[in-house]
């Protein structure tokens, strides 16, 4: 880059440069209004909220709504606090997220690499599973996991989620290995590798972006699935959002709204994590094969 | 027996045929290379000697081994693709030695072959790289040196150098050389460039359209190529091919063809036969190399019998050491080859002196060399 200013799209005279990022900030503003709002609230004493200003910082800082919404407050009809559903959610999402992603990985290779007859009719019959919506498959499902002894189990809810997932994770694997040498896997054939050893030691190093679009994708989904965990969970397994629901909804006592807000935060920290910590990937995943490089 | 045998060979997909009965064989140590216009089916070959792509009909033995059905690693083949396929996971290193630790090789051993190797191609100091961080010289001596460490019956090559730039790749084909010369391997080369067929192999299989056109020699292939398509394929500039008229002179066979100047101009044929005889008062097609139609000054060495024609010349393209001139012989233009201190300008008369030893006669309707 030279240092002579131009004047064109990207190098703008100063004002209009103010112009842009004062314009900026004030979107940005606007869209962590609502989290604001939720993390000032969450940290005042409920009476300071029904004095009716929301808005105002509080007056008395207190983490007592987050302990409350951890481990004491009322779910549905126990004073558990959420934590035993965050851990019901965690039980449920890491093998989702894990097996529902290995089965794409596999799809995907075998799709792209060792190519059959039908394959893509295959390809496309899987692809069909990702507009399926969820409400027409609640009473079969429910009837297959009664079936297979898994109703109201974690483990139901898995299959649920893996069955629906590997649609998803199938499409991104197989559009990502369609871009890569099939020289290469021909290579990893004649030095005498197997179908397992030429996936694991070649494709798989190379997989890094889509393995992170595909975990954050379904990571994202299956957290934040209210409609499979109302529907196919018992009490004791019930996930994160079914549970926030119920401490909003509880029609015992007073209306906690500080301690709902906390509720509600903690239901978002995992993905918010997820995000922050492998977001700048994610993008970069969706983008590889579309472009050449 | 040969060490590489090809018998009947064919491949089809569905109901299109890609390949029609090869038939090739070769001895150890030589380097055969399979040459001809993309889609004529020698990659398809090739795949098939290395085993991934399935044999439909017929035979191939390696080391007298009938390979049908046997898996590419059980093969003892090593192969070098166009690509170069490294492994972009892995250093050169790693590469090098993957095949080796996947037939369970020791470590130290795989150390060790590898080491003689990079030191054999020099690419010792690059042993630690990705080979993203290499140029495409570099990877092409990467892929070769995965080839070497397997020790292995046959290499095979699949158009190798067609990635690289002019230069560089006539600085690997030398480079092959050597090593088929020091190792005395068995290799087989595909390749689209005829030049690459010609200075690097002991055998040229010159295909089109699935089939072997002619197996042979590259001097069999240069001076006697079996039809016109081989004629035309090989050679740069390639085979003048003149329609010309067989007729009878005292007792000799002449050809007779038309030139600027002349309508009818009789060459008479230094080798003539009982088949040649037959043709007498036909129509057939003179193949005739450039370097054959010369000034009389640098008529080709030994040329047993030489005929002079005087014709016009056409356009006039100076190569530095040659100068190469077209003309109208028997009415398709004809590229000759003059020495490139001759004097000439376009549309200059000028005395051509084709040397008749090195003149082949094609039958027109066949496309076949009459023998």
């Amino acid at each position: 880059m030279s240092s002579s200013v131009v004047d064109n799209a990207i190098n703008t005279g100063r004002a209009m440069r103010a112009l842009i990022y004062v314009t900026l900030l004030l979107f940005a503003l606007f869209y962590l209004l609502p989290f604001f709002i939720m993390v000032i609230n969450s940290l005042k004493p409920l009476s300071e909220i029904t004095e009716g200003n929301m808005m105002a910082l509080p007056k008395q800082w207190t983490i007592d709504s987050w302990l409350g919404a951890w481990s004491t407050a009322q779910v549905g009809v126990e004073p558990t606090g959420l934590r035993p559903y965050f851990i019901n959610s965690i039980l449920m999402v890491v093998p989702a997220v894990v097996i529902s992603t290995v089965l794409g990985a596999l799809n995907g290779y075998v799709l792209t690499k060792w190519r059959f007859r039908g394959d893509t009719v295959l390809f496309g019959l899987m692809l069909f599973s990702c507009f399926i919506p969820f409400q027409i498959i609640l009473i079969p499902m429910a009837r297959i996991l009664g079936l297979l002894g898994l109703a109201g189990s974690t483990s139901g809810l898995i299959m649920v989620h893996v069955v629906y997932g590997i649609g998803f994770t199938t499409l991104y694997y197989r559009n990502y290995y369609a871009s890569f040498p099939t020289e290469l896997v021909r290579a990893a054939q004649i030095d005498g590798a197997g179908f397992f050893r030429i996936f694991w030691r070649i494709l798989l190093p190379s997989s890094g972006p889509i393995t992170v679009v595909s975990v954050i994708w379904q990571f994202t989904n299956i957290w934040n699935d209210f409609l499979f965990g109302a529907s196919f969970a018992d009490f004791d397994s019930q996930p994160m959002t079914v549970a926030l629901n119920n401490l909003v909804n509880s029609s015992t006592g007073v209306k906690e709204y500080n301690v709902h807000f906390a509720g509600a935060i903690l239901a978002a920290i995992p993905t918010l994590l997820v995000y922050i910590v492998a977001g700048r990937y994610f993008v970069r995943g969706l983008m590889s094969g579309s472009v050449k490089g | 027996m040969g060490f590489l045998e090809i018998r009947s060979a064919s491949k089809s997909y569905g109901a299109v045929q890609v390949l029609h009965e090869i038939d090739i064989a070769i001895e150890e140590g030589e380097l055969l290379v399979l040459v001809g216009p993309s889609g004529c089916g020698k990659s398809t070959l090739l795949n098939m000697i290395a085993g991934l792509e399935e044999i439909t009909a017929g035979e191939i033995a390696i080391a007298d081994k009938v390979m049908n059905g046997v898996h590419p690693s059980r093969r003892n083949i090593a192969m070098v693709f166009q690509s170069y396929a490294l492994y972009p996971n892995m250093t050169v290193a790693q590469n090098i030695t993957f095949g080796l630790e996947m037939h369970g090789v020791a470590k130290d051993t795989r150390d060790a072959k590898m080491r003689e190797a990079a030191k054999m191609l020099q690419i010792e100091s690059l042993l630690d790289r990705k080979p993203g961080q290499l140029s495409g010289g570099q990877r092409q001596r990467v892929a070769m040196g995965r080839a070497l460490v397997r020790d292995p019956d046959v290499f095979l090559f699949d158009e190798p150098l067609s990635n690289l730039d002019a230069k560089l790749r006539v600085e690997m084909r030398s480079e092959i050389k050597r090593l088929h010369q020091n190792l005395g391997t068995t290799i087989v080369y595909v390749t689209h460039d005829q030049i690459e067929a010609m200075t690097l192999s002991t055998r040229i299989a010159v295909m089109n359209g699935g089939v072997v056109q002619q197996l042979g020699t590259p001097k069999e292939i240069y001076d006697l190529p079996a039809n016109l398509f081989v004629a035309s394929f090989m050679g740069s500039p390639s085979m003048n091919l003149l329609p010309a008229t067989l007729v009878s002179d005292n007792g000799s066979i002449c050809a007779e063809i038309s030139t600027a100047l002349s309508d009818a101009v009789r060459l008479k044929l230094s080798q003539p036969s009982a088949a040649l005889s037959g043709y007498i008062g036909k129509q057939v097609t003179l193949g005739v190399h450039p370097e054959s139609i010369t000034d009389a000054m640098v008529v080709e060495h030994g040329a047993q019998q030489v005929e002079k024609v005087f014709n016009t010349i056409g356009l006039i393209e100076p190569t530095g050491p040659d100068t190469f001139v077209t003309a109208t012989f028997g009415g398709a233009e004809c590229m000759a080859r003059i020495h490139t201190n001759t004097d000439v300008r376009p549309g200059q008369n000028f005395e051509f002196a084709i040397n008749m030893d090195k003149v082949v006669v094609f039958d027109s309707q066949s496309e076949q060399r009459i023998t």
